[in-house]
C-alpha cells in the first residue's frame, strides 16, 4: 500500500535579526515524511533542529517557504486555525514533559481531549493512563511523581488523542539511561499502535538508530 | 469553549490552593474590603452630617417669604411622599399685667420641626430636654429671656396680640433658630391654631413664612429643582448648603476630605490589581503557550483566564464586602464613646459598588495583560526566552486609566475634584518615573562600588530598569498616600484645631445701651465671664454704590440681593479682630481714624461685584453716610466670634446712637445669675452660643472619626501594594539567589545584595512619596481647606526611612525562603 505524505517542508528558510546582522537558522530545507515512519532529526547544538522542529510543527513561522501538515498549508492558517489544527493532527513530548502542576495526571491527560471537544475525555485519558502503566497514579500531581512518571504522563497525553504526526524534542534528555530506554521503548509501542508518524530531535545516537529514517542538521541544512 | 470554561473553574480552586492566585485575591479582597469600608462609613457619617446640616434648618428645604405661601407647594410635596410643616414668625409686643417685652412670635404647625429636636425646660434658664411635637391649642412656650423680662412662671398666662395663652413649658432652643442671632428679640412657641384669635396679622403687618420640607435624599433631590423652578418671586428657597456658614463650611471639609481619603484607597488598589495581573500573566506564559500547542485557540486561552480572574474578583468582592462591613461595625463599636450622636443604619451601595469596583478594576488593570497572555506563541514551550509581543502604550494603559478616572469621579462626586486628582496624580507617577529612571541610571554607573554585595544590589536594581522604574512609582504612590495619611493629615488636622479656639466665647449679648456699657462689663467681669470683645454696632441700609441707587438693579445671585436690599449690622473698631484677614487694601491706619472709609467681607464685595475705592452711600440712622472701600477682608465665620460684614473706620460713626455687642466666655453657676442679669439691663439680648459650639464640634468629631478609619483601611491597602510589588520579582529572586550560593556565595552575601537592592529602592520611592505627599498636602491644605500649611522636614527623613525600612522587610520576607532552602531545590523547581 503506497503511503501518503503527512508532513512537508518545501524550501523553508527562517532568519532573525540579531545585533551583528541577519542570521539564517534554517536554510532552504526541503523534506517529506509519509505517513506512519519514524524519523530522527540530529545534529549538533545550534544547528537549528529545534527551530526547524517549529515551523514544521506549526509553532513558528518560517521566513520563506512552505510546511505542508496532513495536507493544510501551514502558512495559509491564521494562529487559531493552525491551533485547531494541532488540536487534531498533533502530539507534543518536551524533554522538560511540561505537564500543567495544577492538573492531576488524569486531568492532564484530559486536556488536549476536552480542547478537541470529545466528551469521552476521562474514559480514554483513563485508558491511555493504564496503557502507559500508570493506572494507580491517575489522582497524582505531576510534582508527587518521578521524573520517569511525569515523562509518561506526557506520553499519554501526546498519544491520547491519535494524532497524525507526533513531534518528540530530546523526549529522553531530562531522565536517567535507564528510565530513558524505558521511555523510548513506550514511545515507539505507541507510535506503533496508533501507525503515528513520529519527528524526534535528538542527541542520542541509540535514539536515533531506533528510527526508520535519520535527518542530520548542520549549519541550517539537511546534509 | 465549554471545555475550557470547564478546565477554568476546575482548574481555579487547585490554583488558589496552589498559592498562584493567592496575591491576585487578596489584593482585590483588601481593596474591596477598603472600598467597601470606607464607603459604609463615610456614607453614614455623611448621612449624619447630613441630618445635623438639616437640623440647622429644621428641614431639608425651607421656602421662607413676607408673603404667605401657598398650599400648593405642600400639596406636591405630599404627593411626592416629602413631610412638610409651615411656620409664621412676626414681633410682637407680649404682655403680662403691667409689664411688656417686644418677642418673636413663632406659630408652627404639627411636625415641626421636620429636623433636629425642640429643647425646653420646666423653668426659665433650667436643664433642657428634648420634646417632640409642639405647644397644644391654648398653650405657649416662651423662652427664659422672655419670661424673666416678663417676671413670668410656667403655669401663668401671657398675652399675645388678643389671645392669652398659658405657659406650659419653658422654650430652650429650636434647631431653626439660626446664628443670625444678632437680629433675634426673646422669642416664645405657640401652635398655629391659635394665631387667628391672636389678631396679630393684619394688613401691612411683617411676617415672614416659612415652608418647610424633609424626606429622602432621592426624594428632596428631584423636589429641590421642582421648587425652584415653580417658587414664586420673593420666596426665597434654602437648602442644608447654605443653612448655616459654620455648618455648612464643617461639613464640606469633612466632605473634601473624606473623598480625598477613599480616592487614595481607589488608587491602591488599583496599583495592587495592576501589579498581581501581571505577575498572573508572567506566571501564566507557559501555560497559556502549553495550551497553544495542544491546540487551544487565541480565545480559549483568553477564555480560561478571564472566567478564572473573574470568578477570583466575585470572590473577593463578596469577601471583602462582609469584611469592609464587619470592620467598619467593628471601629463604630470601639468608638462609640467618641461620636456625639448616633450614625443612621448603613445602606447598601457601597456593596454593590463594591462588585462593580472590583471588575471595573479588574477589567481596567488586568485586561490588557491578559490580552498580551492569549498573544504568546505556542513555540514558548520550546523557547522560554520568547514572550508575547509588547503592547501597544495605549491599550496597556488606556483602560487602566479610564477605569480609575471612571472610579475616581464616581467616588469624589465631584469632577473638579476628580479632575484636580487625576492631574496630580498623573504629575506625581511622572515625576515618581523620572526620579526613578534617574536613581536606576545612577545606581548603574556606580556599580563600581564597594563590595559584591553593593555591585550585586546595585547590578539587580539596573538589570531590572524596567521593573526597578515600575516598583518606585507604585511604591512610591503607596508611600505618598501613607504619608499623606499619617504625617500631612496630622499637620492639617493639628493646623485646623488650632484655628477653632479652644475657649470659644459661649454667650453673645447684643443692644447694650451705650451709657449702661460700662455697668454691664463690671456686672458681667463681676459675675466671672472673660470679656473677649466689645463691639459698636448700629443698624444701616445700603442705598447706592458709586451714586447708583441699589433699589432696582439687578443682582446676579439672591444672596446679593438680600445683601444690598436688608438692613445690615454695622461695627468699628482699632484692631481687626481674630478671624479676620486683609486680602486687598489695608487696615485703617491711625491717621484714617474719621476717614470715610469702610472694611468690607469678601463674601459681601463678591455678591455685590464691589472693587477697592468703590463708593457705598448707607442711610444710618436717618443719616446718609457715603464711604470708600479701603479693605476687603477674609472673614472666617466658624471663628466664633463677633464678626461683620462692614466694618466703618473708627470715629466716623461715633456721634450715631448706637448700641454695643459683647461675647465673652461666661459660666453662670446658676439661672439666678441670668436671671439677675436680664432684670437689671431688659433692653440686652442674651444668646448662648454654647450649643451652637458643640453641633460644630460634634461634627469635626465626626471628621476626625471617619478619615481616621479611612486611614486605617488605606494603610492595609498600602502594605498589600508592598506586598505585590515584592512579590512581582520574588521567583526570579529565589532563583538568582540559589545560582550565587551555588557559585559559592555566603548566605550573607546574598542576603545583603537581596537588602542594598530593596534599601535603595524603597528609599528612592520614600523620598519622593514624602515631595508628593506634601505637594498635595500644600494643596488641600490651600485649595480644599482655607488653611496655611507648613511641610515638616521630618517628613523626608521618615519617608525615606520608612521606604526603605518596609521595604527591607517585605523583601527580606519574600526571599528569607530561598535562602534558607538547599539552592538545588530551588533550581530544580524552576
Amino acid at each position: 500500500m503506497e503511503r501518503k505524505i503527512v508532513l512537508e517542508a518545501r524550501d523553508l528558510t527562517r532568519k532573525v535579526s540579531s545585533p551583528g546582522g541577519v542570521l539564517t537558522i534554517v536554510d532552504g530545507v526541503s523534506l517529506g515524511i509519509l505517513a506512519g515512519e519514524t524519523v530522527a532529526l540530529v545534529g549538533a547544538s545550534g544547528a537549528g533542529k529545534s527551530t526547524l522542529l517549529a515551523m514544521l510543527a506549526g509553532l513558528d513561522l518560517p521566513t520563506s517557504g512552505h510546511v505542508l501538515l496532513d495536507g493544510h498549508d501551514l502558512a495559509q492558517l491564521d494562529e487559531d486555525a493552525r491551533a485547531k489544527l494541532r488540536a487534531n493532527s498533533v502530539g507534543f513530548v518536551f524533554q522538560a514533559f511540561h505537564l500543567l502542576p495544577a492538573l492531576t495526571a488524569l486531568e492532564n491527560v484530559m486536556l488536549p481531549l476536552e480542547l478537541a471537544g470529545r466528551r469521552d475525555a476521562a474514559q480514554a485519558a483513563r485508558a491511555m493512563l493504564a496503557r502507559v502503566g500508570l493506572e494507580n497514579r491517575t489522582g497524582h500531581y505531576p510534582r508527587q511523581l518521578s521524573g520517569g512518571e511525569q515523562q509518561r504522563v506526557a506520553l499519554a497525553r501526546a498519544s491520547v488523542t491519535r494524532p497524525a504526526v507526533l513531534f518528540a524534542d530530546e523526549p529522553t534528555g531530562n531522565l536517567d539511561t535507564a528510565t530513558g530506554a524505558q521511555i523510548c521503548d513506550l514511545l515507539f509501542e505507541l507510535n506503533r499502535e496508533a501507525g503515528t508518524t513520529l519527528l524526534l530531535v535528538t542527541h542520542e545516537a541509540a535514539l536515533a538508530a531506533r528510527c526508520g529514517r535519520r535527518l542530520t542538521m548542520a549549519a541550517g541544512r539537511l546534509v | 469553549m465549554r471545555a475550557a470554561f470547564a478546565l477554568a473553574l476546575r482548574t481555579l480552586g487547585r490554583e488558589a490552593r496552589s498559592g498562584d492566585l493567592a496575591v491576585l485575591f487578596l489584593a482585590l479582597f483588601v481593596a474591596v474590603a477598603a472600598l467597601t469600608g470606607v464607603g459604609f462609613l463615610v456614607g453614614r457619617v455623611d448621612r449624619a452630617m447630613h441630618l445635623q446640616a438639616s437640623e440647622v434648618l429644621g428641614a431639608d428645604l425651607r421656602l421662607q417669604s413676607g408673603q404667605p405661601i401657598g398650599a400648593g407647594y405642600a400639596a406636591e410635596a405630599a404627593r411626592r411622599g416629602i413631610d412638610t410643616a409651615r411656620l409664621t414668625s412676626m414681633l410682637s409686643v407680649i404682655l403680662k399685667g403691667d409689664r411688656t417685652q417686644l418677642a418673636e412670635v413663632n406659630a408652627v404647625s404639627p411636625g415641626y420641626p421636620l429636623r433636629g429636636e425642640v429643647q425646653v425646660a420646666a423653668e426659665a434658664f433650667g436643664a433642657p430636654a428634648s420634646m417632640r411635637g409642639i405647644p397644644a391649642a391654648g398653650e405657649v412656650w416662651p423662652d427664659s429671656r422672655l419670661l424673666a423680662a416678663l417676671g413670668a412662671h410656667v403655669g401663668d398666662t401671657i398675652s399675645v396680640g388678643s389671645a392669652d395663652l398659658r405657659v406650659a413649658r419653658v422654650l430652650i432652643s429650636r434647631p431653626d433658630q439660626g446664628s443670625g442671632f444678632v437680629d433675634l428679640a426673646p422669642s416664645l412657641l405657640m401652635n398655629e391654631a391659635d394665631l387667628p384669635a391672636t389678631q396679630l396679622i393684619q394688613p401691612g403687618s411683617r411676617v415672614s413664612y416659612a415652608a418647610l420640607f424633609a424626606g429622602s435624599r432621592a426624594a428632596i433631590g428631584q423636589f429641590a429643582p421642582w421648587l425652584a423652578h415653580t417658587r414664586q418671586p420673593g420666596e426665597r428657597l434654602r437648602d442644608i448648603a447654605e443653612a448655616s456658614s459654620e455648618v455648612g463650611n464643617a461639613a464640606t471639609r469633612a466632605g473634601h476630605f473624606l473623598s480625598l481619603a477613599g480616592l487614595t484607597g481607589v488608587l491602591l488598589c488599583a496599583v495592587a490589581i495592576a501589579m498581581t495581573a501581571r505577575r498572573y500573566v508572567k506566571r501564566h506564559l507557559d501555560l497559556a503557550a502549553l495550551l497553544k500547542t495542544l491546540g487551544a485557540t487565541h480565545g480559549t486561552v483568553l477564555g480560561i483566564s478571564l472566567l478564572q480572574l473573574t470568578c477570583i474578583a466575585l470572590i473577593a468582592a463578596a469577601a471583602g464586602v462582609l469584611a469592609g462591613f464587619m470592620a467598619q461595625q467593628g471601629l463604630l463599636a470601639l468608638l462609640q464613646g467618641m461620636i456625639a450622636a448616633q450614625l443612621p443604619p448603613p445602606d447598601w451601595h457601597p456593596a454593590l459598588m463594591g462588585f462593580v469596583a472590583a471588575l471595573l478594576l479588574l477589567a481596567g488593570c488586568a485586561l490588557p495583560p491578559l490580552l498580551q497572555l492569549a498573544r504568546v506563541p505556542a513555540l514558548r514551550v520550546l523557547r522560554r526566552d520568547i514572550g508575547p509581543p509588547p503592547l501597544a502604550a495605549l491599550l496597556a494603559y488606556g483602560p487602566a486609566a479610564l477605569a480609575i478616572a471612571l472610579l475616581i469621579r464616581w467616588m469624589s462626586g465631584d469632577t473638579w475634584l476628580a479632575v484636580a486628582f487625576i492631574v496630580g496624580l498623573a504629575a506625581a507617577m511622572g515625576v515618581l518615573a523620572l526620579a526613578g529612571w534617574l536613581l536606576v541610571s545612577l545606581v548603574g554607573r556606580l556599580r563600581r562600588g564597594p563590595g559584591i554585595a553593593w555591585r550585586y544590589g546595585a547590578a539587580n536594581l539596573a538589570r531590572r530598569r524596567g521593573e526597578s522604574i515600575l516598583q518606585i512609582v507604585a511604591l512610591g504612590l503607596g508611600l505618598a498616600a501613607l504619608l499623606l495619611l499619617t504625617i500631612v493629615r496630622g499637620d492639617l488636622i493639628q493646623d485646623w484645631q488650632a484655628r477653632l479656639p479652644a475657649n470659644p466665647p459661649n454667650y453673645f449679648f447684643v443692644n447694650i445701651p451705650g451709657g449702661q456699657r460700662d455697668a454691664f462689663r463690671d456686672l458681667l467681669a463681676g459675675q466671672g465671664a472673660q470679656l473677649s470683645r466689645l463691639l459698636p454696632m448700629i443698624r444701616g441700609r445700603l442705598l447706592a454704590i458709586n451714586g447708583a441707587p441699589v433699589a432696582g438693579r439687578g443682582f446676579s445671585s439672591a444672596r446679593g440681593e438680600g445683601f444690598a436690599m436688608r438692613e445690615q449690622n454695622l461695627s468699628w473698631s482699632d484692631d481687626i479682630g481674630t478671624g479676620n484677614k486683609i486680602v486687598a487694601g489695608h487696615w485703617f491706619r491711625p491717621q484714617e481714624h474719621g476717614q470715610p472709609l469702610v472694611s468690607v467681607a469678601t463674601d459681601f464685595a463678591e455678591s455685590l461685584g464691589l472693587k477697592l475705592g468703590d463708593q457705598l452711600t448707607f442711610d444710618v440712622a436717618g443719616e446718609s453716610v457715603q464711604v470708600s472701600i479701603s479693605s476687603f477682608r477674609d472673614v472666617q465665620w466658624d471663628s466664633l466670634q463677633p464678626n461683620f460684614f462692614l466694618m466703618f473706620a473708627p470715629g466716623l460713626l461715633d456721634g450715631l446712637a448706637g448700641t454695643w455687642m459683647a461675647s465673652a466666655v461666661y459660666r453662670p453657676d446658676n439661672s439666678a445669675r441670668i436671671a439677675e442679669l436680664v432684670r437689671r439691663f431688659p433692653g440686652v439680648s442674651i444668646f448662648d452660643v454654647g450649643q451652637l459650639v458643640a453641633q460644630v464640634r460634634s461634627i469635626f468629631d465626626k471628621a476626625v472619626l471617619a478619615v481616621q478609619s479611612v486611614f486605617l483601611f488605606t494603610l492595609l491597602a498600602g502594605i498589600v501594594v508592598l506586598l505585590a510589588a515584592v512579590q512581582a520579582t520574588r521567583e526570579e529572586r529565589r532563583y538568582e539567589s540559589a545560582m550565587l550560593r551555588t557559585l559559592g556565595a555566603s548566605r550573607r552575601l546574598v542576603l545583603a545584595g537581596v537588602l542594598l537592592e530593596f534599601a535603595l529602592l524603597g528609599m528612592a520611592a520614600g523620598v519622593i512619596a514624602a515631595a508628593a505627599a506634601a505637594c498635595a498636602g500644600g494643596l488641600i491644605a490651600t485649595r480644599l481647606l482655607d488653611i496655611p500649611y507648613r511641610a515638616d522636614p521630618a517628613l523626608w527623613i521618615t519617608g525615606g526611612l520608612a521606604g526603605a525600612g518596609l521595604v527591607c522587610i517585605a523583601g527580606w520576607l519574600a526571599t528569607r525562603t530561598a535562602l534558607h532552602a538547599p539552592p538545588m531545590q530551588i533550581l530544580r523547581q524552576d
